[in-house]
């Protein structure tokens, strides 16, 4: 009697429980999908907005004068050869900084660090300062480049406190891509008699390379779309001249378009329209050298 | 079911056994590699209790038994390669030709060329070929070219693969067969021309005729290195080998003449393993 009355209510339980999910999900299914679908054309739809609205105002300004001149009081006149100018010299500046430091410290973190509580700290810290907003970092540069060690506006300056900002973000790529050197290249090396350095240098950093050079470019991307933190240093908006050294004051083209969207005259804003293209189509080739490099070694690695 | 694998063992010793065909009185010779109550600690989890014995040169040595009883453990430990994992510990001695090898001195980069170690994953680096068995000697300081081309070849001919590979030396090490990169391992290990060749399942991940290749490189090693092998494989133990240690639980159970552990081994765990009981 018992496990006759049992089973019945067991198979009832069940064979009521598993049709309603099975009803429930397709339509749950759907309702997620549609959702994620609105979601992706939503941003898209962003974009091309963005992108279609910089083009009509910007494009037709732009020319080889105006890559070539100098800002101007007249507005058809001037151009961004400054700005384009300082934002290279940034870039490079920034890249010389960043990346032996960064790539460093994710060795450091990686193969030397003992796996320890303060190691564990450290981590935690590095992906919050990854999220720090960009202006604090500006904030600090400012104090501690521009003020206490004296290097004043100057692109040093501005370099530096553009390294700081990607600094975490760089460590944290790299450090990722050396995490996925397989552990058995590593003991193959250490096995034949080769140093931990020897091993670093000639096995892991060669596959690790393509995976640290598509996290950093994508850092220096954003890097050079970077405003707040050079403003805060007090880079100048309107500099007819070129930087001449490491002190020189400088430009950027984010900072010139800004400077010229606060202008009350229209055509400034095309300007700044058409200095936003040249920034986009540098920022959209970085990303797209760093897609190639990916692709390119990803299938040479196994 | 469990007859059969013991009489198969059986005859392959009869047309294969090593140490009967030289049998020297083995006290005479000095061991190259001394462990004596090696205990060893993966943080708190013990995988190794008191382990002593002695190895000697020229001699193929196997480890047996069942999986986890601490044989990769065991080996690892002869060339440092635990240090590397973080938290373990070790006690006892290990003497390699008298050194002890952990002892503070005792600089692990000279030990490991002369200790080569081949892995159960064939592990070649993604380089040519050529890059693969000169990375050893280059690390070492090598330079000449010409000096290492001729250690290339040798290595190359010693591991058997110097014809399948010699008109495609500096292309890719990773579009060779798995049993042809496990060769080139072995070929890696010899180019920096190490006393002892530690090997952990080399040919478990190959089919029976790269197998074979295997074995019989061993056979031609066997007067060059001491050699210590890690084996699933009874018959291989039994065919390349001329001592067998039988490991169970981090123990070593029994350690002998591979001919006595296979024909009357005194512990009856070693008789079940070998006959395939449990395992
Ligand atoms: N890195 C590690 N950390 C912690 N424990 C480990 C580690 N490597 C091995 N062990 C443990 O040590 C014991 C012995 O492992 P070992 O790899 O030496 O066994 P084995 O005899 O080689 O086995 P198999 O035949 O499967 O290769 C096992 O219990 C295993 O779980
Ligand atoms: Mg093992």
């Amino acid at each position: 009697m018992q496990p006759a009355q049992a089973a019945p209510m067991y198979a009832d339980s069940s064979s009521e429980a598993a049709p309603i999910e099975r009803a429930k999900w397709p339509i749950s299914d759907l309702i997620f999908q549609v959702c994620a679908l609105l979601a992706i054309l939503l941003a898209l739809s962003v974009i091309i907005a963005l992108l279609f609205d910089i083009f009509s105002d910007g494009f037709h300004r732009l020319s080889w004068d105006f890559l070539t001149s100098f800002p101007s009081r007249f507005a058809a006149k001037a151009g961004i050869y400054s700005a384009l100018v300082g934002s290279f010299c940034l870039m490079l500046l920034t890249i010389v900084f960043s990346l032996p430091l960064g790539v460093g410290a994710a060795i450091y973190l990686e193969e030397y660090a003992p796996k320890n509580r303060w190691t564990a700290l450290l981590e935690l810290n590095l992906a919050n300062l990854a999220g720090v907003p960009s202006i604090i970092y500006g904030i600090l540069a400012l104090q501690i480049f521009v003020r206490w060690l004296d290097f004043d506006r100057s692109l040093l300056s501005g370099a530096l406190a553009l390294t700081l900002l990607i600094l975490p973000v760089i460590i944290i790529a790299s450090r990722e891509a050396i995490r996925t050197v397989p552990r058995t290249l590593r003991e193959a090396s250490l096995a034949l008699g080769a140093t931990q350095w020897q091993t670093i240098w000639t096995q892991v950093l060669p596959v690790a390379l393509p995976g640290i050079m598509t996290g950093c470019i994508l850092a220096f991307s954003r890097a050079i779309g970077e405003t707040a933190p050079l403003i805060t240093i007090g880079a100048l908006t309107y500099v007819a001249f070129l930087p001449d050294g490491l002190f020189s004051s400088f430009t950027a083209l984010p900072i010139q378009a800004y400077n010229w969207v606060s202008r009350p005259q229209e055509a400034f804003h095309a300007n700044a329209a058409a200095a936003m293209v040249v920034l986009l189509i540098i920022l959209l080739s970085m990303n797209a050298f760093a897609i190639l490099l990916r692709v390119k070694y990803q299938k040479r690695t196994r | 079911m469990s007859a059969e694998p013991a009489f198969q063992i059986k005859t392959d010793m009869n047309t294969s056994f090593r140490a009967a065909d030289n049998a020297e009185p083995t006290a005479a010779v000095e061991p190259k590699i001394k462990v004596e109550n090696l205990n060893f600690f993966y943080g708190n989890h013990q995988a190794l209790y008191n382990i002593s014995l002695n190895l000697l040169p020229q001699r193929v040595t196997a480890l047996i038994g069942p999986s986890g009883c601490g044989k990769s453990t065991f080996l690892r430990t002869l060339n440092r390669m635990n240090d590397i994992i973080p938290g373990v510990r070790l006690n006892g001695e290990i003497r390699i030709d008298g050194n002890d090898i952990y002892a503070p001195n005792t600089d692990v980069v000279t030990l490991r060329k002369e200790v080569g170690m081949v892995f159960q994953k064939s592990n070649p680096f993604p380089k040519t070929i050529f890059e693969n068995i000169a990375f050893g000697p280059r690390v070492y300081g090598l330079k000449d070219r010409t000096k290492l081309e001729e250690i290339v070849e040798k290595s190359l001919v010693r591991a058997d693969l110097w014809k399948e590979v010699k008109d495609r030396l500096h292309t890719s090490a990773l579009d060779l067969s798995g049993g042809q990169q496990q060769r080139l391992c072995i070929a890696r290990a010899l180019a920096v021309d190490p006393e002892i060749l530690l090997m952990d399942e080399p040919a478990s991940a190959l089919d029976p005729r790269s197998t074979a290749k295997i074995e019989d490189l061993i056979g031609e090693l066997r007067s060059h290195y001491t050699i210590v092998i890690v084996t699933h494989n009874m018959q291989q133990a039994a065919r390349v080998s001329d001592y067998t240690a039988f490991f169970y639980e981090g123990s070593l159970v029994e350690f002998g003449d591979t001919r006595e552990i296979f024909t009357k081994p005194r512990e009856r765990q070693t008789e079940d393993y070998i006959t395939g009981r449990f395992g």
